[in-house]
C-alpha cells in the first residue's frame, strides 16, 4: 500500500506547474520541434513522393514520442538527485512515505505530462500529418505508457544510484542518447554489425522503438508479444533493483 | 512499579570512515521528560539523535525506542514518534499549508494542522512557498512538521538555531506543552541557557563521548559547587569577620566592595547569618551562581563556543 501517494502526486503536479519555464519545456518544446520538423520534413518528402511523405511521418512521430520519453527520464533523474542533494529525501525519510511512493509520484507526474504533450502533438500535428489522423490513437497511446514506463524505470535505477545532480543529467544522458542510435528508429536493427546487434537487444529503447513503430502503423499487438515482454521485464527488474539501492542522502 | 525508559541506548558507536562520531554512547530517557544533549559543534549529538530516531545504524549498540527497534521496526515506530533534523528543505515551491497536509495523509492519527500553524506563528504564511520562508519561519514549519502525527516521543535537532528571542521563547513554551501533555522530548542545543530552563535532564557529550549525566542543577552542585557573594558595606570589622565563616574560601576587597568566595549550598546562608549576628550594613548584595556554562568550562577545560 503507497500511503500518501495521491496527495504526494498531485503535489508534485503543482510544483512543476510553479515552475518558472516548467512547462514551456515540458510540453511547449516537444511540440514545437515536433511542427518544425514536420513541416521541414514533411514538405521536402511531399515534393518528392506521398509513399515517402508518409514514411517519414512515421519516423518524426515516434522519434518525437521517445524524444518526450527520454526528457521525462531526464527530468526525473535530475529531481531525484536535487531532492536527495538538498534534503529533502532525508526529511520524507523520517515520514511513513517509502521510496517506491515517493519514486511512483514522480513517474505518475511524468506521464501526466507525457500525455498531455502527446495530446496537444496530435492536435496541432493533425495539420502536418494527415496520416495521424488514421491512426489508432487509444493504441498508440498505451503503446507509449508501456514504453515510457519502462524507459522510466531505468530512469529510478539511475536516479537511486548516482552520487549529485551535477553528475545525474550528463550520465544519464550519456547513457540514454546514445541508445537512440540503435534503437531502430533510424536505422533498422538487422542492418547494423552483429556486435551493435547484441548491444541494440539489451537496450530498451530498441522494444519500445520497435513497438511503438508497429503499433503506429497498423500491425496487432500479437505481432509484438516480444516487445512487450522485454519492456515489462526491463521494468520489474529496475523496480526491484532501485528499490534495494535506493539512497536517500 | 518501575516503568520501561521511553529511549534506551546502551553503548552505541559510529564510525564514518576512520572518524569516530560517537563511541560509547549510553543513556536512558524516561517518559514525560525534557531530555537534552549538550555539546559543542562537531561533538556527535546529531549522529546519536540520527541514531535513535533510525535515520543511521550504529556500528556498535543497542537501541530501543518505546520498546521497539528503530532500524527493524522504523515503519511501527514513524507512526509514534517525531522528528525534526538539524538540516533539512522542503520543495522550494511547496506552499506550507500543502505539506502539513501532505504529512498529515501520513498518519493515521493527526493533530489539527491550522492550529498547529498558528501556535508556531505561522498562520499568515499559510500560502507562502517554502523558499520564501525565513530561516526561523523554515525552522517553525519543521518543528509543526515534527508535531502533526501527536507523537509520543519528539526529536529536536538544534530546536531554536536561528531563531530570534521571542520565537525561542516561544518554541520552549510549545516543548513545556508538550510535556505537560505526557510526551517525552528529546533535543539538542548547544545554548546552555536554553538547556538550563528547558531541560530536566541532561547529557553533556564531547568528541562523541558523554561526559556527564544529570539534572542541570545537580550537576552545577556536583562540578561547580563554587559560591560567591558580592556586597557593599562600609563597616571596617567587616572582612575579618567574613574569613571566620567556615564555608568561605577567600575573601578581596576594593574599597567597600567585598567578593566572598566559598563552597557548598550552605554558604550563602552563613554569609547572611554573619551579616545579622554582627549587625553589618550592606548598601549592595548579589549572588553569583555557576551555571551550566561553567559546568562545561570545568569539564572540558574550555567553552563551549571554542
Ligand atoms: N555524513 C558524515 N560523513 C562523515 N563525517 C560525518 C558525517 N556526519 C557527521 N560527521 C562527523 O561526525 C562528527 C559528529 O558530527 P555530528 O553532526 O554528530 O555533530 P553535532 O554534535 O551534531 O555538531 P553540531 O553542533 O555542529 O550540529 C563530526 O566530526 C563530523 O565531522
Ligand atoms: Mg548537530
Amino acid at each position: 500500500m503507497l500511503r500518501g501517494l495521491g496527495k504526494l502526486t498531485w503535489l508534485e503536479i503543482k510544483i512543476f506547474l510553479r515552475e518558472p519555464l516548467g512547462v514551456v519545456g515540458a510540453i511547449g518544446m516537444p511540440v514545437l520541434v515536433f511542427v518544425v520538423l514536420g513541416r521541414l520534413l514533411g514538405r521536402r518528402a511531399a515534393a518528392r513522393s506521398p509513399d515517402v511523405a508518409s514514411g517519414v511521418s512515421v519516423d518524426v512521430a515516434v522519434f518525437a514520442t521517445i524524444l518526450i520519453a527520454l526528457a521525462a527520464v531526464l527530468s526525473l533523474i535530475t529531481i531525484i538527485s536535487i531532492y536527495r542533494e538538498g534534503g529533502i529525501l532525508k526529511r520524507l525519510r523520517a515520514t511513513p512515505l517509502r521510496p517506491e511512493t515517493i519514486l511512483t509520484a514522480h513517474v505518475v507526474v511524468k506521464l501526466v505530462f507525457t500525455a498531455a504533450t502527446l495530446a496537444l502533438m496530435i492536435v496541432v500535428g493533425a495539420r502536418y500529418y494527415p496520416m495521424a489522423l488514421d491512426v489508432r490513437v487509444v493504441s498508440f497511446s498505451l503503446a507509449l505508457l508501456l514504453s515510457t514506463t519502462s524507459i522510466l524505470s531505468t530512469g529510478f535505477l539511475i536516479a537511486s544510484i548516482v552520487p549529485t545532480a551535477r553528475f545525474a543529467q550528463p550520465m544519464a544522458s550519456l547513457i540514454l542518447y546514445p541508445m537512440i542510435a540503435i534503437s531502430g528508429l533510424f536505422v533498422p536493427v538487422e542492418s547494423l554489425p552483429t556486435a551493435l546487434q547484441t548491444v541494440a537487444r539489451l537496450v530498451p529503447l530498441t522494444y519500445a522503438v520497435s513497438l511503438l513503430k508497429g503499433i503506429w502503423n497498423g500491425s496487432a499487438w500479437s505481432a509484438h508479444l516480444l516487445d512487450i515482454a522485454a519492456l515489462i521485464l526491463v521494468f520489474v527488474v529496475c523496480t526491484a533493483l532501485s528499490a534495494k539501492l535506493f539512497r536517500w542522502e | 512499579m518501575i516503568r520501561q525508559p521511553v529511549v534506551q541506548v546502551s553503548g552505541i558507536r559510529k564510525l564514518y570512515g576512520a572518524t569516530v562520531a560517537v563511541d560509547e554512547v549510553s543513556f536512558d530517557v524516561q517518559e514525560g521528560e525534557i531530555f537534552g544533549l549538550i555539546g559543542p559543534n562537531g561533538a556527535g549529538k546529531t549522529t546519536t539523535m540520527e541514531c535513535v530516531e533510525g535515520l543511521r545504524v550504529p556500528d556498535r549498540g543497542t537501541i530501543s525506542v518505546l520498546a521497539l527497534d528503530p532500524v527493524r521496526d522504523a515503519r511501527r515506530l514513524q507512526n509514534r514518534i517525531g522528528v525534526q533534523l538539524q538540516e533539512a528543505q522542503l520543495q522550494k515551491r511547496v506552499k506550507v499549508w500543502e505539506a502539513v497536509d501532505l504529512w498529515a495523509s501520513l498518519y493515521p492519527k493527526t493533530v489539527n494542522g491550522d492550529r498547529l500553524l498558528e501556535q508556531l506563528g505561522l498562520a499568515d504564511k499559510r500560502d507562502a512557498w517554502f523558499m520564501t520562508l525565513s530561516g526561523g519561519q523554515k525552522q517553525r514549519l519543521f518543528i509543526a512538521l515534527a508535531l502533526i502525527n501527536d507523537p509520543e516521543v519528539v526529536f529536536l535537532d538544534e530546536l531554536t538555531t536561528g531563531l530570534d528571542p521571542q520565537a525561542r521563547r516561544a518554541i520552549w513554551d510549545l516543548v513545556r506543552g508538550i510535556r505537560a501533555r505526557g510526551k517525552t522530548v528529546c533535543l539538542t542545543t548547544h545554548l546552555m541557557e536554553e538547556a538550563e530552563r528547558l531541560c530536566d535532564r541532561v547529557a553533556i557529550i564531547e568528541h562523541g563521548r558523554i561526559i556527564d549525566i544529570d539534572t542541570p542543577g545537580r550537576l552545577v552542585g556536583r562540578h561547580c559547587p563554587e559560591r560567591t557573594v558580592v556586597l557593599t558595606t562600609d563597616d571596617r570589622t567587616a572582612e575579618g569577620r567574613f574569613r571566620t565563616i567556615p564555608l568561605v574560601d577567600a575573601v578581596s576587597r576594593r574599597d567597600s566592595r567585598y567578593t566572598i568566595r566559598g563552597r557548598g549550598e550552605g554558604m550563602v546562608t552563613q554569609v547572611i547569618d554573619c551579616l545579622s549576628e554582627h549587625r553589618i550594613r550592606v548598601t549592595d548584595f548579589r549572588t553569583v551562581l555557576p551555571n551550566l556554562e561553567d559546568v562545561f568550562l570545568k569539564l572540558t577545560g574550555h567553552s563551549i563556543r571554542d
